[in-house]
């Protein structure tokens, strides 16, 4: 098997101004209900990123926009500077360099931790490939590095819908791993998870940043305090607030919509 | 390749199904042939075409699964590409009758009968088995390609699908019925009397018919058997399971459907094919809605997602259907109502459910933790 074949062709992403993605002047309305209303959030390249927000800020809406699930009523979202993502698919978007994870885990519940991996793998996705190839020895061990990371190793044969709660958000974000992307969403990533867990949690994130760019949603506020860094507050589908997380927190705004409460 | 088919099974998986195979092709043909009439063994002629039939069932069984047990989109049209396959069949039989019809003429009995002078230009060709052969494999997949491309582009799911399919077969089995389709309108094709020269009334001819049934079904199912153990096959079980999640991983879903829902329709293609011959005639009440409600039922009875409970399906409620048919008619339908709902009530995994049940490969998949 020549290697030509598996390797998958890479799109480059301009990131010459130091900027991955470029949410620009965003509006998506439901019904008449803005829930994003010209937004502009830029995230940098190898940047960690938390985004908070009360309920119906906006926060899932616009991870929805930047993956291609929903198509935004005005405004650009631009991947590097040279992909416009509000003109791609979502497989499209995914193949360029973007993984999600979904609030609610969402695992291939009938299939084996290991077949979970190996669906997620970077590499070439059309039909004829999954017909005709399986993972190459050097995908394995990069697989099976995965499973150590998440902590899956002595369960990787076991159907995913049999794992707990925790360790399924730890395979969603193994999935992520595999895909190799260059910029990572995480919708909630502690949800239900125990106080250890998150730790383990926020030591993985943070190792994450720096080689991919990761953006976090997240209510946990002790969970955001850990990562301490850089905050952007939605509310209503705009910005709020941005900056450090001591500044947030003592930001007036921010006070009386969201942490006061 | 000749290793990858072998790592499909395990050892003990390829001697029951290499026995099945054997059963199939050579212990019934010799048990029809060899025994004397009156022995108790013998096979008898008509149990050799019923079997045939059977078998062609297996065959849409297959089909049914991958789209529906294996991929989660559920079909109720599939009776057409079986009769798309069917009628191609017909065309080529009803053109070897050649001057033997009623009216003595060069045409089939029904375009005499509707006084029509000359063959439609779409008979053109049906003369030539090898052209019919090429058609009975094209145009179930191009049909079934095309519906599939608008369908699962606009990412019709689910019921609203099965209902789409469902009006399908049943708006094309109006249409088969006009007499001016010129597909011999309700009566269909019948009357045949030979395929590549041999007479279809022969018993030798029959057998011949049985066993390259067998031997298709038994290529249909290596055929399918390498789709589901591939990673293909992981993502098309993955897609009933989370769609969205297979699109976020970067997986063109609308190719992964349109190429098993049109594989699928091509083997149902060539069932419909292998039907024909055996039973004599097509007719547009093969694409009556409930014909194709039926073959996903014998996927549910037999087992969703398991190609042997496919199999196990389409044998079981055949087998039922000729039994009740014969000794109580009128019951069948509840019967077959029953089966459904008790079966989808108490064996979700249907009824090889209850075997792998107690598999020890399903058993260390579940307890391993």
């Amino acid at each position: 098997m020549s290697s030509a074949e598996t390797q998958v062709k890479e799109e480059s992403v301009n990131t010459m101004h130091g900027c991955i993605l470029y949410v620009e002047g965003v509006t998506v309305s439901f019904d008449g209900f803005k829930a994003l209303d010209d937004l502009n959030v830029y995230i940098d390249d190898g940047e960690l990123r938390c985004i908070i927000g009360p309920n119906g800020a906006g926060k899932t809406t616009m991870m929805d926009v930047v993956t291609g699930k929903t198509r935004p009523d005005r405004g650009t979202v631009f991947f590097g500077q040279n992909h416009d993502l509000t003109e791609m698919t979502e497989y499209e978007i995914a193949h360029l360099g973007i993984g999600r994870k979904f609030q609610k885990p969402t695992v291939f519940q009938n299939h084996t931790v290991f077949e979970n991996l190996e669906l997620a793998f970077h590499t070439n996705k059309n039909v004829w490939m999954s017909l005709t190839k399986s993972l190459t020895g050097e995908q394995r061990e990069k697989t099976d590095e995965v499973l150590e990371t998440i902590g899956l190793v002595n369960q990787m044969n076991l159907r995913a819908g049999l794992l707990s709660h925790g360790q399924k958000q730890w395979l969603e974000i193994g999935m992520l791993l595999v895909q190799d992307p260059r910029l990572l969403l995480i919708d909630e990533p502690v949800a239900g998870m125990t106080h250890q867990e998150t730790e383990a949690t926020v030591e993985l994130l943070k190792s994450l940043a720096g080689k991919h760019s990761v953006v976090v949603v997240e209510h946990e506020m002790d969970f955001i305090r850990s990562i301490a860094n850089r905050v952007t507050v939605l509310h209503e589908g705009r910005v709020l607030a941005d900056g450090k997380m001591e500044d947030v927190q003592n930001d007036p705004k921010v006070i009386e919509v969201y942490l006061g409460s | 390749m000749l290793k990858q088919i072998s790592q499909l099974h395990s050892l003990r998986g390829w001697i029951a199904t290499l026995s099945l195979l054997g059963i199939a092709i050579v212990v019934i043909p010799s048990l029809n042939i060899f025994l004397p009439q009156e022995s108790f063994f013998h096979v008898p002629d008509y149990i050799v075409s019923l079997f045939g039939k059977y078998l062609c069932y297996a065959m849409v069984a297959l089909a049914v699964d991958l789209i529906w047990g294996y991929t989660g989109i559920l079909s109720l049209g599939h009776g057409v590409f079986f009769s798309i396959g069917g009628y191609a069949m017909g065309m080529y039989l009803m053109r070897s009758i050649g001057k033997e019809g009623v009216y003595k003429s060069d045409l089939p009995d029904f375009m005499v009968f509707l006084d029509w002078k000359e063959l439609p230009w779409y008979w053109y060709g049906f003369d030539n088995f090898s052209f019919t052969l090429l058609v009975i494999l094209i145009l179930p997949g191009l049909f079934a390609f095309i519906f599939g491309f608008f369908a699962f582009r606009s990412r019709i799911k689910g019921v609203y699908f099965a209902i789409i399919t469902q009006a399908m077969t049943f708006a094309l089995m109006l249409l088969f019925f006009r007499n001016n389709t010129g597909f011999g309108g309700n009566n269909g094709l019948t009357d045949f009397k030979r395929i590549l020269g041999y007479s279809l009334h022969e018993p030798s001819t029959k057998m011949g018919l049985y066993v390259i049934t067998a031997t298709l079904l038994f290529l249909s199912y290596v055929l399918c058997r390498y789709v589901v153990k591939s990673k293909l096959g992981r993502v098309l079980t993955a897609i009933r399971d989370a769609e969205s999640r297979v699109m976020f991983s970067g997986y063109n879903t609308l190719h992964y459907k349109l190429f098993v829902w049109t594989l699928s329709a091509c083997l149902c293609g060539i069932a419909g094919a292998l039907y024909v011959p055996q039973v004599g005639i097509i007719n547009p009440s093969e694409m009556q809605p409930s014909n194709s409600i039926e073959m996903a039922i014998w996927v549910a009875v037999g087992g969703r997602a398991s190609l042997g409970g496919a199999f196990l399906g389409a044998g079981v409620v055949n087998g039922a259907k000729s039994w009740f048919t014969v000794a109580a008619p009128d019951y069948w339908l509840y019967f077959l109502g029953s089966l459904f709902i008790v079966v989808t009530l108490y064996f979700p995994k249907g009824l090889i459910g209850i075997f792998t049940r107690f598999s020890p490969a399903e058993k260390t998949k579940e307890i391993s933790r």
